[in-house]
């Protein structure tokens, strides 16, 4: 808060367990004051990235720099960043108030003072009420508050949260998704968010950086990555898109971009081989006789207008401009 | 549907029956008849049933008694000190020092080879270890660190001492390891990402955390301490005495209903002593 410019860089980080290599070589630098999602499958490296950013892992290799200076032999409190724990690692025998005021205690800041600046915290995260409780007394999604409130308390730079949705409820994880975004706003600090659901990602990010096998796949706004997406396997992890084979190399095209025409009419003939009923679209699922598995996603209504069955001789068509040629 | 619940009810009494029978034949009848003897009289030749007052009347008298009682406590409060001292550290080594699960399973089970011998047998083998022409003084002779042998390592309360320490030490260590594995390794880090250096994470999070632990050891080694009469007479050679000690010579003279009410009365302090330790902390969570 105290430095709006906040510039978060990594120079090909590496990271290796013995032979194994999480994280190889990676470059990226965060924008400052935004919300950034690192997304990826299990095992991706996208955990040991953050990881090593909040300085619990040490980096194998190359260096991370904050505001210019390289932080990656700091201890981390002394970083400028702030963890927020996957199961939120909430002190069980200390109340609300004083996990929060943990670090203070740490600095040497006396009870009353302490307690108060915990206090403001919690108000930030509308908790005030329940500072007396354990955590043992907490929903998940209270725990979640505190966890932030806790993090939060040493005003950092940059805040990094390990997954921090994925022990709620769905219902919950929505609401509290709309709440880290505000609160990400509010404060004006960056927000660098590990996650493996690609819906998360999307509704949060200002901009998602996508890793696979230990490399940063592709980086860039939600809707860059969204609508063009460059490799196969983003195109595949992000979900909603086709990646088609023709002759002129491999292509990937949003299912919504894919329309149904009559037998023989389209760019590819294919039959169908499944329906699925969404509500608001019916997703259709046509093989190819080239054996492509190809999925459109038609509006209800236009679909009901002109209804298809599995079995059905079809043919599939699409404008050129949403076509995006794939380099791996 | 009244049949099924009384059905239940039975079913629920023959399932805590046979482990009710246990304790009952072996705990609670033997504790009720110590109880009724403590009350009976008894001469140099003979006992007699009775109901008198006279065998407590006789142990609260005696100066002997609140002695023995001082440093039953005394006993137990050093070793308790030493043993939580060692266990603490052994545990705090094995449960965050040693990263490997197959390192640390093995050297515990290093921790607890000399529970593969006797107690009877690791005591008496301080013995030659300690004795005025033992190990310990003859290599501390041939060092130049003193001229004549030490006269205080054997048949001494630092003997006494010794032993219950290295008997009793796993008793702490177990449990305390335990407690320490439970700890989720992600509030470590929380607390290093809150500024804590290692001693601070030590003392703010660990130890409280390790508080149950600590207080199965601590009931462990206190009640062992307190129940026990032959490390005292081992290894003070007869010069100290506890209120083991105190039971057992009445026990040699034949004195029962006497034995009996000492036995009482350190059988009560020892319920006190857990009582108040349970106060300070809940253990019901480690059980």
């Amino acid at each position: 808060m105290s430095k709006p410019m906040q510039d978060l860089e990594l120079v090909s980080v590496t990271k290796r367990y013995g032979p194994t290599v999480a994280v190889d070589a990676i470059n990226h630098r965060f924008k400052p004051s935004s919300y950034t999602c690192l997304l990826g499958p299990s095992g991706c490296g996208k955990s040991s990235t953050l990881r090593m950013i909040a300085g619990h892992e040490t980096v194998s290799d190359g260096s991370i720099l904050l505001s210019g200076r390289d932080i990656s032999g700091l201890a981390p409190a002394k970083r400028g960043t702030a963890m927020m724990f996957q199961n939120y690692a909430l002190f069980p025998h200390l109340s609300v108030v004083d996990n929060v005021a943990f670090s203070l205690k740490m600095k040497g800041v006396d009870v009353k003072s302490r307690r108060q600046k915990a206090g403001e915290m919690l108000e930030l995260v509308d908790l005030s009420a329940l500072s007396d409780r354990l955590p043992d007394q907490l929903s998940g999604g209270q725990q979640q508050r505190v966890a932030l409130a806790r993090a939060l308390i040493t005003r950092p730079e940059v805040l990094l949260l390990d997954e921090p949705l994925s022990a709620l409820d769905p219902f919950l994880r929505i609401r509290m998704r709309a709440e880290l975004k505000k609160l990400q706003k509010e404060l004006g600090i960056s927000f660098i968010h590990v996650t493996h659901g690609q819906d998360e990602a999307l509704a949060l990010a200002d901009e998602i950086v996508v890793m696979n096998d230990a490399v940063i796949e592709q980086a860039g706004t939600a809707r860059d990555v969204f609508n063009a997406p460059t490799t196969s396997f983003v195109a595949q992890f992000i979900g909603g898109h086709n990646v088609l084979t023709l002759p002129t190399g491999k292509f990937s095209i949003r299912t919504d971009a894919v329309e149904l025409t009559a037998a023989a009419k389209g760019k590819l003939n294919a039959h169908v081989a499944a329906i699925e009923y969404q509500g608001t679209h019916v997703s259709v699922l046509a093989h190819t006789p080239e054996n492509q598995e190809v999925t459109s996603l038609v509006a209800e209504a236009d679909f009901f207008t002109t209804p298809h069955s599995p079995g059905d001789a079809i043919g599939l068509t699409w404008d050129e401009a949403n076509l995006h040629q794939l380099t791996a | 549907m009244m049949k099924l619940r009384a059905n239940n009810a039975l079913t629920g009494w023959l399932m805590v029956s046979p482990l009710a029978l246990v304790l009952l034949a072996f705990l609670v009848a033997p504790i009720v008849m110590i109880s009724i003897v403590s009350f009976w009289r008894a001469t140099e030749f003979s006992i007699i049933p009775d109901f008198v007052w006279e065998n407590y009347e006789f142990l609260f008298g005696s100066s002997v008694t609140y002695r023995v009682f001082f440093n039953t406590f005394k006993y137990a409060l050093i070793t308790w000190a030493f043993t939580f001292a060692i266990g603490f550290t052994v545990a705090y080594y094995l449960a965050f020092h040693i990263r490997s699960m197959t390192w640390q399973v093995a050297l515990f089970l290093l921790c607890t080879i000399p529970f593969w011998t006797s107690n009877i047998i690791r005591m008496i083998s301080w013995i030659p270890f300690l004795g005025r022409n033992g190990i310990a003084n003859s290599a501390l002779m041939s060092w130049g660190v003193i001229d004549e042998p030490v006269e205080w390592l054997l048949f001494s309360d630092f003997a006494v001492i010794l032993a219950f320490v290295h008997l009793y030490t796993l008793f702490m260590v177990v449990p305390i390891f335990n407690t320490m594995m439970r700890i989720d390794k992600s509030l470590i880090e929380a607390a290093r990402d809150g500024g804590a250096n290692g001693a601070q994470i030590l003392w703010n999070v660990i130890l409280p955390l390790t508080k149950p632990g600590i207080m199965i050891g601590t009931i462990f080694v206190t009640t062992l301490v307190m129940g026990d009469f032959i490390t005292v007479r081992f290894m003070s050679g007869s010069q100290s005495a506890n209120v083991g000690r105190l039971i057992s010579n009445d026990i040699a003279l034949l004195q029962y209903p006497s034995a009996s009410a000492t036995a009482i009365v350190l059988l009560l302090t020892v319920l006190i002593v857990i009582g108040i330790l349970l106060r300070f902390v809940d253990i019901r969570k480690e059980l």
